[in-house]
């Protein structure tokens, strides 16, 4: 449960970027990979909580949530893998250690009032 | 009230600790000393496999440990009997150790004098995976009683970790561990991935692991000057 310290991250990058735009952050747009390590709710909840108080009270946080993709080295292809159980090439059935996408947890974009 | 207007950012919510992790890693790097972290489920074995590696390796060249912990310094306690410098990371209700604490926790230290520095965290199968550490090769261990399914229910960490530990294979057969089924779901979430086979209680398969580990740590160091 580290969503807690993600989410006052979030909070204080998005409170200094509104500083900057000089407004009021009505929502955050996040990317979150399949193997970030970050569950959605948790990190929902957790954002309501680090929001409190803050000048983003009340604010929205959308998240994105990016699918695995792996390099298929037979297919020479990417391909979006169907779980983050089997780490294999969905149409030939190669398994391949590469993760091309999956791993992102960044503030994509703000939405300042 | 006006339109909301999207402003772009693109950020890295880590990316305090991945600066943190580089700069680690660089020094690392120019001090010549080999990382290695260790992250797994509590009570899976880390502390036993690591003062196991410990005192063998501290024959053959200069090791150190930190490690960190919730609360308590027993696993330090254990470890110091290895003789390998020691240090404990109290972390408190933190669940995992981020790179701004090993940093803290190396103040104080010559890594000049070090070859090969090994890194415990927090037991713990789902926060670490997301931080850098600035190590150079990371270890995930799970126990032959913890079922053969730990990889699947996990998959981000097996993912993040480079080499896999499994432990306790001495008691493999009183808990009736299906090894084939065990390093199939390893390789399902981590193809490639090489694996460990160690009893910290017989001795089995360490001695093989600390002479891989050598010889990733001397690939690793700079040439000396001629």
């Amino acid at each position: 449960m580290h969503e807690l310290s993600i989410a006052i991250s979030i909070v204080e990058m998005a409170e200094e970027e509104a500083k900057r735009q000089r407004g009021r952050v009505a929502a955050v747009h996040l990317r979150v990979g399949m193997l970030s390590g970050v569950v959605k709710e948790a990190l929902l909840s957790s954002y309501e909580m680090a929001s409190a108080d803050t000048p983003l009270a009340g604010s929205r946080l959308q998240i994105e949530e990016v699918p695995i993709v792996v390099y298929c080295g037979a297919c020479r292809a990417q391909r979006e893998t169907k779980s983050a159980q089997w780490f294999c090439c969905p149409e030939c059935g190669t398994p391949t250690p590469e993760v091309i996408r999956g791993k992102e947890l960044e503030v994509v974009a703000l939405e300042i009032q | 009230m006006p339109e909301p207007r999207l402003v772009e950012v693109r950020k890295n919510i880590l990316k305090a600790n991945d600066v943190i992790a580089r700069e680690l890693r660089e020094r690392f790097r120019n001090a010549g000393v080999f990382v290695v972290s260790l992250v797994s489920s509590p009570g899976s074995g880390k502390t036993a496999f690591l003062e196991k590696i410990l005192s063998l390796l501290h024959l053959q060249c200069r090791v150190a440990a930190l490690v960190g912990d919730l609360a308590t310094e027993n696993d330090a306690v254990r470890l110091a009997r290895s003789q390998a410098p020691v240090k404990q990371i109290v972390t408190g209700t933190l669940c995992h150790l981020e790179a701004v604490m090993v940093r803290n926790a190396l103040e104080e230290w010559d890594l000049n004098g070090l070859d090969l520095l090994f890194i415990e965290n927090v037991g713990n199968l789902v926060c670490p995976s997301s931080y850098d550490l600035g190590e150079n090769l990371r270890l995930v261990l799970m126990s032959v009683t913890e079922g053969e399914d730990k990889p699947l229910k996990y998959p981000t960490i097996f993912n993040s970790a480079d080499v896999a530990i499994l432990t306790k294979t001495d008691l493999a057969q009183a808990v009736e561990f299906n090894e084939d089924t065990a390093l199939a779901n390893i390789q399902a979430v981590r193809p490639g991935m090489r694996v460990f086979k160690v009893s910290a209680k017989n001795g089995q398969g360490v001695a093989e692991f600390v002479d891989y580990l050598r010889s990733r740590q001397i690939a690793l160091r700079p040439a000396a000057p001629v």
